[in-house]
């Protein structure tokens, strides 16, 4: 027994926690022990990678001077983490996300660089498989970490959420894989410096343009597509360092994320195929949403008031739009307000509402919704029928009828929240512009629909004053 | 500031054109408001309840000069005497079938506007007062009839014996008949309907109606209002009326023509097929019957005993109600009139329900308004026309399986060929992938950003190699360890922290 087999042994134990951490998540009751699975898991990977850091740092001064810069930049990282997680507003989370994926991905290009510049001392097959994985790590490490930047940048509107369309995108993308192939071959029988450089720049641009030519409604698949990127990545570095451990939890990240990727594109219609590539965008809906719809009916927070109070069942289904209004509080308000009087309210969740997946979710439980009230989109649709008013808040294409009832409408076939089937339907707007599809929204015009005009926010509370 | 008049209406009349509740509301259009006293005590609003309410209550003389007056039925011409000169005047004045009313309104600056002709379009539902009145009646067609008939409406099995339901026939489901269904299926009965418009049968089935379907090709109106229908469907509904009349107990008629006399749905000899002690409400009594011997305005009963109610003042019969909706679909109607809140009256003729209501403008007649089509009537789908969105290309189920194959042949062949210890990695990696799957394919939606945000801490991982890095001899190796180590544990302790952080927000709601 030596401290590398007991290290072994400490990962596998591990990397059996993280399972079972993801297994808790499953459901609300084991979610949180899911999480302390999870900190053990890192825990005692982190213990077991330290006593050997240690021991094979013991008497050589640049092992201490390793383990001095060890203890240290941790010390911060953990401040750093910690802080961000205490001050961060749920409803930046996506950004936050993002953003932790782009640190996974540069950690993962270090990590390659520095398995190329410390190469250990292989022959033969397996030094030119060695020089491969660093690539490979380097590859998916760039394009994590720029992508991962860029939809930070889009979802903190630090950067226009409009898709970028450079003339030949698919080609870009494609001639950039195929060019990081020919560069690993080539690096493979003579590895350069220039080399690894090139292949970096590549990934990094490659990164920033998959996701810059990404609008910001598909941030749900985008932001999973790069938590599985992130994975790959570590998995990646997995390979280069011979660490089964990191293989495994990269293998785990990373089809999470493809799974979470998968679910997001059949909410949205879109193939996976062309998500996980990059190579989906939005093609301009065929025809113009300006034709005539007919009229649609403006209602006021009083006249909604009275509505809510006399209805037996509410359903609010909401979406970006509550988000960005910071409107879940009153929101959460009105739905509790609600439920006091005997008005049985519920939250119809589409997967895709927000730029995250879940995040509606998280945003509700911040406001104090019980979660057993909020359902999933499945649950709720067979009994929108039966419900006396539902509340579209910031929600739009989710709520489309086109998508069910139009097949030559460009979101057609997406699976929708059928709110039209309610007896009466607000819906919350700033303007009778389109959504995020360019599409228009029949369901604004129909019979028993009447818009409410205004911040999302400022009309719930005025409704909670009428209340 | 313009000032808005509520006077008395004439005797039979119970309602009054504003409630306490809609005064401060037009109020707060920027309108003063008087009210004639003693308007609303038939509706049961006192006097003082409209002082309370923010109006003035004033004299006959003084409330007919407002330079707006709200009413209720048509005025007769000693009452037009009394408007001022240029004053606009609201109420229902039936400008199609009553032509004297309004042309004793075309003089001195008069404005009439008649709420019985706002268009039947979406947006001006909230001012429609045929539906608002109509919804009142049917429900107070069903209380009459409950009220005559000898026996329960649901059904019960008790101590004395078992009950059967009444069984009632609802003839026409618009809102009158909607309402009446509504309220017979409420109070227990068995209900059927019958309507010239197969789309109906959805809305009569919502509210616990059956809806009797006749089988003959008929003609969508476009127009909201059910047309007089071929006669192959008038034979076979006037059998489905004589087969119905023998078997209900109670039988609601609401079938009205805008401007033609009612359509004769029962005859006679259905009347005569009746259980005695039956009960038939004609609501369209008014304008011809659609029961053979109703009188409008009274109750008869026939010689085999069944009691035909005529009345005709249904809605008036729950005049507070009355009241209140009527006077919400003319603050409606000020509301669209008063743009800028600021009690100045505006008429806007190229506004469809504006021009529709108004029958005299500045003493001059403006009836009858071009002709509103209707939304509610789908426009005729442009299904020819539309092609199919572009399919989009799917692989042949072969394509896919040779795909399929050839990826797992690659994997197997690379296998192959990799030196050890690679083959084992692959191992690692697969099975994680497949386990992977399996675990993620369980997270209940609601949980995807803990779920991320977990999976994010624990890709944190990747500290593990660069810690190992960090023994380098190498001082750059050292430094680019040591920044992968820094932003790895930003994400590691980060990603956790984040998710209990969320998690311990997640609470179940207290069972209610």
């Amino acid at each position: 027994m030596s401290a590398t087999t007991i290290a072994g042994a400490a990962y596998l134990i591990a990397a059996l926690l993280f399972i079972l951490s993801l297994a808790g998540l499953s459901k609300h009751e084991t979610a949180r022990r899911g999480v302390t699975f999870g900190i053990a898991g890192m825990a005692i990977a982190l213990i077991a990678t330290g006593v050997i850091a240690v021991q094979n740092a013991w008497d050589s001064p640049s092992g201490m001077l390793g383990l001095a810069i060890l203890v240290g930049v941790m010390i911060v990282g953990a401040v750093i983490g910690l802080w961000r997680a205490r001050v961060v507003e749920m409803t930046g989370m996506p950004e936050l996300i993002a953003l932790l994926h782009s640190f996974v991905g540069a950690a993962a290009v270090l990590v390659g660089w520095n398995g190329a510049l410390d190469a250990p001392h292989l022959e033969g097959a397996l030094k030119d498989i060695h020089h491969a994985e660093v690539f490979i790590g380097v590859f998916i490490g760039g394009v994590t970490l720029t992508g991962s930047i860029v939809a930070f940048l889009k979802l903190s509107a630090r950067m226009s959420s409009k898709p970028l369309v450079l003339p030949g995108k698919n080609f870009l993308n494609l001639g950039a894989l195929v060019a990081f192939v020919a560069l690993t071959v080539w690096y493979v029988i003579t590895p350069e410096m220039w080399l690894l450089v090139t292949v970096t720049v590549l990934a990094l641009l490659l990164g920033w343009h998959l996701v810059a030519s990404i609008g910001g409604g598909d941030m749900p698949v985008v932001v999973s597509m790069l938590n599985s990127y992130s994975g790959w990545a570590a998995a990646a570095a997995g390979f280069l360092l011979s660490n089964d451990l990191l293989i495994v939890t990269g293998a785990l990240v990373g089809s999470s994320g493809a799974y979470l990727s998968y679910i997001m594109c059949k909410a949205m219609n879109r193939s996976f195929i062309s998500v996980i590539a990059g190579g989906f965008g939005i093609e301009a809906p065929a025809k113009g949403g300006d034709e005539d719809q007919g009229e649609h009916r403006e209602i006021d927070a009083e006249a909604t008031a009275e509505l809510l109070a006399g209805a037996s069942s509410v359903v609010i289904t909401p979406g970006y739009g509550m988000a960005v209004a910071q409107a879940q509080y009153p929101v959460a308000e009105l739905a509790s307000r609600l439920r006091e009087r005997g008005v049985e309210v519920r939250f119809g969740i589409h997967p895709v509402a927000g730029r995250l997946p879940g995040h509606m979710n998280v945003l509700l439980a911040e406001a104090k919704v019980p979660y057993d009230i909020v359902l999933e989109m499945d649950e709720i649709n067979d009994e929108l029928g039966e419900t006396d008013v539902v509340l579209v808040i910031g929600a739009n294409d989710t709520v489309n009828p086109a998508a069910a009832e139009d097949p030559s409408s460009p979101i057609a076939g997406m699976p929708v929240l059928r709110a039209w089937e309610a007896r009466n339907v607000i819906v919350f707007k700033r303007s009778m512009a389109s959504g995020y599809a360019g599409v228009q929204n029949p369901l604004f015009f129909r019979e028993n629909t009447q818009m409410l005009f205004g911040d999302a926010k400022e009309r719930v509370e005025d409704i909670l004053r009428t209340l | 500031m313009a000032r808005i008049g509520i006077v008395t209406e004439r005797d039979k009349e119970t309602r009054v054109s504003a409630t306490p509740q809609t005064v401060p509301k037009l109020i707060q259009l920027g309108y003063e408001v008087v009210v004639e006293s003693g308007a609303g005590a038939s509706a049961s609003f006192a006097d003082p309840a409209y002082i309370a309410a923010g109006a003035q209550v004033v004299d006959r003389a003084t409330a007919w000069a407002s330079d707006i007056v709200l009413k209720v039925e048509a005025p007769t011409p000693d009452e037009v005497a009394l408007l001022a000169d240029g004053a606009t005047l609201i109420g229902l004045l039936a400008p199609g079938l009553r032509p004297e009313i309004r042309e004793s309104l075309e003089t001195r600056g008069i404005t009439a506007l008649a709420m019985d002709a706002v268009p039947r379009i979406s947006r001006a539902q909230s001012m429609d007062v045929l539906s608002s009145m109509a919804n009142i009646s049917g429900y107070r067609a069903v209380v009459e009839a409950a009220h005559e008939f000898g026996w329960f409406f649901t059904g019960q099995v008790t101590a004395a014996g078992k009950v059967p339901p009444a069984k009632v026939l609802v003839a026409g489901a618009g809102v009158a008949g909607l309402a009446a269904i509504g309220a017979a299926s409420s109070l227990g009965a068995i209900v059927r309907a019958t309507d010239p418009r197969p789309e109906v049968a959805d809305q009569v089935k919502s509210i616990g109606g059956e809806y009797l379907k006749v089988e003959v090709e008929v003609e969508q109106s476009t127009d909201g209002y059910a047309k007089a229908t071929s006669e192959d469907y008038d034979r076979r509904a006037a059998e489905i009326y004589s087969e119905q009349a023998a078997e209900v107990d109670i039988i609601i008629t609401t079938a009205q023509i805008p401007g033609r006399p009612a359509p004769r749905l029962i005859t006679a000899a259905d009347v005569a097929t009746m259980k005695p002690g039956s009960v038939i409400v004609d609501m369209a009594a008014g304008s011809g019957g659609n029961v053979e011997g109703s009188v409008a305005g009274e109750r008869v009963v026939t010689d085999n005993g069944v009691i035909i109610l005529g009345y005709t003042d249904l809605a008036g019969r729950l005049p507070a109600q009355a009241s209140q909706l009527y006077g919400t679909n003319l603050l409606n109607l000020l509301k669209l009139l008063t743009p800028g809140k600021d009690g100045q009256l505006t008429i806007d003729f190229d506004d469809i329900v504006q021009r529709s209501v108004t029958v005299v403008r500045n003493g001059e007649g403006t009836w009858p308004p071009p002709p509103a089509q209707v939304s509610a009537a789908p426009a005729k789908a442009p299904e020819a026309s539309v092609e199919p969105a572009k399919e989009k290309k799917k692989m042949s189920a072969g394509a896919k399986y040779t795909l399929y194959g050839l990826g797992i042949a690659l994997f197997f062949f690379v296998v192959a060929v990799a030196p050890e210890p690679l083959p084992q990695h692959f191992t690692v990696l697969a099975l994680s992938v497949v386990v992977g799957f399996y675990v993620i394919g369980k997270v209940a939606h609601a949980l995807h950003t803990p779920l991320m945000s977990v999976t994010n801490a624990i890709s944190g991982i990747i500290i593990v190699g660069a810690i190992l890095q960090l023994g380098s001899e190498n001082l750059v190796v050292q430094i680019l360890a040591g920044i992968a180590v820094l932003v790895a544990s930003i994400n590691v302790f980060g990603g956790f922290a984040v998710t209990r952080r969320m998690l311990s927000m997640f609470s179940k709601g207290a069972q209610q």
